[in-house]
């Protein structure tokens, strides 16, 4: 491939546009910074004539308030660091869960809308139209009233063999960690790379020989395999944590709390429907043409889609898609409104107990600001290795 | 634009006023009030008894009453207040924004809140404590029963610890669901999220006026598990206001104890020879001046609302809507804890 000379250079002197250019953004630097600091200042001024106390030095002392849910134990005599930690991993697990499934919903979803099925395309169709016209606060509203107006209460919860189902939530039963099960897990992970390692024989036979290999159930069914293998030689450990009715209360076991239910599932549903209409207009850009060659190699619809559509589609949909990823997250922040400990919450109570707004207003911008960085560079790590490599 | 925003957009608001360069103006709050006419006084969003808009927007309360006092004492009618509803989370930054001269809204007076906002707390005005609501066919007749169960509570009020601590003191492991708006954490209540709500008695009595479908399903539970002194507060950094909001409140306090009624204010002011009487009423020596007001200051206050005993039995007593007993609110030399320091 020849290489293109750079565009020439015009010479570096005090009259260029080069030059030009630099003083305008030192200047619109010096400019910025002096006005930060101007801010800065007279907020420190004015809160110490006011006789308002400041600083981060009320992160180390102990916070005195307890958290409905945690995945970690915390006691309210646990520093306020430690309870926004709780609050930063209770909107992490919120916007993991819900970026997960809000692109598998939002996908199918998207796939739907040009299925050769008309009921399924109007389904989709007014799915969309529906989720995506509605605030999303409304959205969690309605389902944090759905599952605690329309469930029984908890003495009367419904059971479903070890699940229970009430206005509590939902209680699960969990495997209790004996030594046997972690055989189970080196099981599994044994297992995932054994895989990974069948999928590259796999490949490589296919671009040598032709012959197909399964390449997605062969791969669930290894891991599985040797996961159970694991288990079996730890001594097949059955103990499990089941929830039991008490007399008040659904004791024991794990439990997913009406509030994290209906956040995840009004941020899913509603994230969903941005999605399907991202992944259908990815679709829609891929030339008909492309679909009609698959055609004629014999492809059927659903390959079709798989091998030549979508990883064409792909590389339209990853910006727009990290633009919902993004809005996901920081929808969570209305988490407050239906009472789920997410960081808003947390610093919302740590505000009122320390009279730090503003340094609390700064640590929440702060935790945003990080997780909506570290997501773009994920997605432009991603979008760089599927972006199109011309040859 | 949601509540919540709204919310931060308060919160962030009152952080700019804080950049701004204007410094705190010392000494200046009365200025304001008499240059621009009206007394701004922050007050709850909506809680019978205590400050609430009835259907012509006119507001009425125990919190109000003590803003409609001292708008007469320092402006002369105790029409000319301007009412903010503030949020449990909004009121601080608003009073320390310079947003509202006076924050009357069921407030706990607490050593941190004095001392770490850059705020003064005045005189107590209800003397309360934090007490549990619950729907009566749950059986529950304590709150030590509360073990392993869940109560909703609202951020940014003094509640969400005190039911910590109270959860701690006797092992109960109470889980909590913490809610930003009042309503939203009553409604989980309501709706049977929770076993319980818990709050100052006095809102308890309040909320289930106003919130349950049949207010009869719904016990209060009578042991209380915290003392809530409620009062006003000022900003710190002007002291003469802090004087005047302080000396209309035992002023309101005294006039009770020596039985100056609404209805007897005009013919006390001729014919009282009592000389405690007389210099609340400012027949006598004039105790306006040291507060830089003038004489009659005290006498416009208890025109406007009465005294102390009048405002409860009005607001809050037996015989009004909330029914609330006198309890401890009663004058020190009748079983209760109000002690005006006296006028003099
Ligand atoms: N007295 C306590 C508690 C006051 C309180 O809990 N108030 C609640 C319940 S009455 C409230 O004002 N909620 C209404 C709101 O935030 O708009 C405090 O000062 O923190």
């Amino acid at each position: 491939m020849a290489t293109r000379s750079p565009p020439s250079k015009s010479p570096w002197s005090w009259r260029s546009r080069a030059f030009r250019g630099l003083v305008y953004q030192l200047v619109a630097f010096a400019v910025i910074a002096l006005v930060i600091w101007f801010l800065a200042s007279n907020t420190l001024h004015n809160m110490r004539v006011r006789g308002i106390q400041s600083g981060f030095d009320f992160l180390s002392q102990s916070a005195g308030f307890s958290i409905g849910e945690s995945l970690f134990a915390f006691d309210s005599a646990e520093s306020y660091w430690r309870a926004f930690l709780v609050g930063i991993v209770n909107t992490l697990r919120v916007a993991v869960a819900g970026i997960f499934l809000a692109t598998v919903l939002g996908t199918l979803v998207g796939v739907g809308r040009f299925s050769r099925n008309a009921l399924v395309r109007g389904l989709c169709a007014a799915y969309v139209e529906c989720f995506r016209n509605v605030p999303v606060l409304l959205h969690l509203l309605m389902w944090y009233l759905v599952l605690t107006e329309m469930l029984p209460s908890i003495q009367d919860a419904w059971k479903f063999g070890p699940f229970f189902l009430s206005k509590g939530g939902v209680n699960f039963p969990v495997p209790i960690w004996q030594a046997g099960q972690a055989w189970a897990a080196g099981g599994v992970v044994a297992g995932v790379v054994l895989a990974w390692l069948y999928r590259r024989w796999a490949l490589k036979r296919f671009e040598a020989t032709g012959i197909a290999a399964s390449m997605f159930w062969a791969p669930v069914a290894i891991v599985i395999a040797a996961g159970l293998l694991g288990w079996l030689a730890g001594g097949a450990p059955t103990l499990v944590d089941s929830p039991v009715k008490g007399e008040f209360a659904v004791e024991n076991g794990g439990a997913l709390t009406p509030e994290f239910l209906a956040l995840l599932i009004g941020l899913t549903t509603y994230t969903a429907s941005f999605i399907a209409e991202v992944v259908r207009s990815g679709i829609a850009s891929v030339p008909a043409g492309q679909s009609e060659a698959a055609a004629a190699l014999g492809l059927d619809r659903g390959l079709d889609i798989r091998l030549v559509m979508m990883p064409q589609a792909l590389r339209v949909v990853i910006p727009p898609m990290t633009n919902q990823y993004l809005n996901l997250t920081k929808n969570s922040s209305l988490a407050v409104a239906i009472g789920y400990p997410d960081v808003v919450s947390i610093a919302n109570t740590a505000m009122n107990q320390t009279g730090r707004a503003v340094e609390c207003i700064a640590i929440v911008m702060a935790v945003y600001l990080t997780l909506s960085l570290l997501t773009s560079a994920f997605m432009n790590w991603y979008n760089a290795r599927v972006a199109i490599k011309e040859r | 634009m949601s509540r919540f925003t709204k919310q931060w957009l308060a919160a962030a608001l009152a952080a700019c006023g804080l950049m701004a360069a204007a410094p705190a103006m010392a000494g200046k709050t009365l200025d304001g009030i008499k240059s621009r006419g009206q007394l701004v006084c922050g007050v709850h969003t909506g809680l019978p008894g205590f400050s609430a808009a009835d259907s012509n927007g006119k507001w009425g309360g125990l919190d109000v009453d003590v803003c409609r006092a001292v708008a007469a004492a320092v402006l002369g009618d105790p029409e000319k207040v301007k009412y903010v509803p503030l949020t449990a989370q909004q009121r601080f930054t608003a009073l320390q924004s310079g947003e509202i001269d006076l924050l009357s809204r069921n407030t706990t007076l607490t050593l941190t809140r004095d001392a770490s906002l850059g705020l003064h707390g005045t005189v107590v005005t209800y003397y309360d404590g934090q007490g549990f609501i619950v729907h009566k066919k749950s059986n529950i007749k304590n709150p030590k029963q509360f073990k392993n169960q869940t109560v909703c509570v609202q951020s940014g009020t003094t509640t969400e610890k005190n039911l910590t601590d109270y959860s701690k003191a006797n092992n109960l492991n109470i889980k909590t669901v913490v809610f930003e708006k009042e309503e939203a954490a009553t409604a989980a209540y309501f709706a049977g999220r929770c076993i319980s709500y818990t709050t100052d008695a006095s809102g308890l009595a309040s909320i289930r006026n106003k919130g349950a479908t049949t207010p009869a399903d719904h016990v209060i539970l009578s042991e209380l598990v915290s003392k809530e002194p409620l009062g006003p507060m000022v900003r710190r950094g002007d002291d003469e206001w802090f004087a005047i909001v302080k000396w209309v409140i035992y002023g309101l306090i005294e006039a009770e104890e020596y039985d100056i009624t609404q209805a007897a204010v005009d013919q006390l002011k001729t014919s009282s020879q009592d000389p405690v009487v007389k210099r609340i009423l400012g027949t006598g020596e004039d105790t306006g001046k040291l507060l830089g007001l003038d004489k009659d200051w005290m006498a416009r206050a208890l025109k406007a609302t009465g005294h102390y005993g009048e405002i409860f039995e009005r607001n809050v007593g037996p015989k009004s809507a909330l029914g609330l007993p006198r309890g401890i609110n009663n004058q020190w030399n009748k079983g209760g804890l109000m002690y005006a320091i006296p006028i003099r």
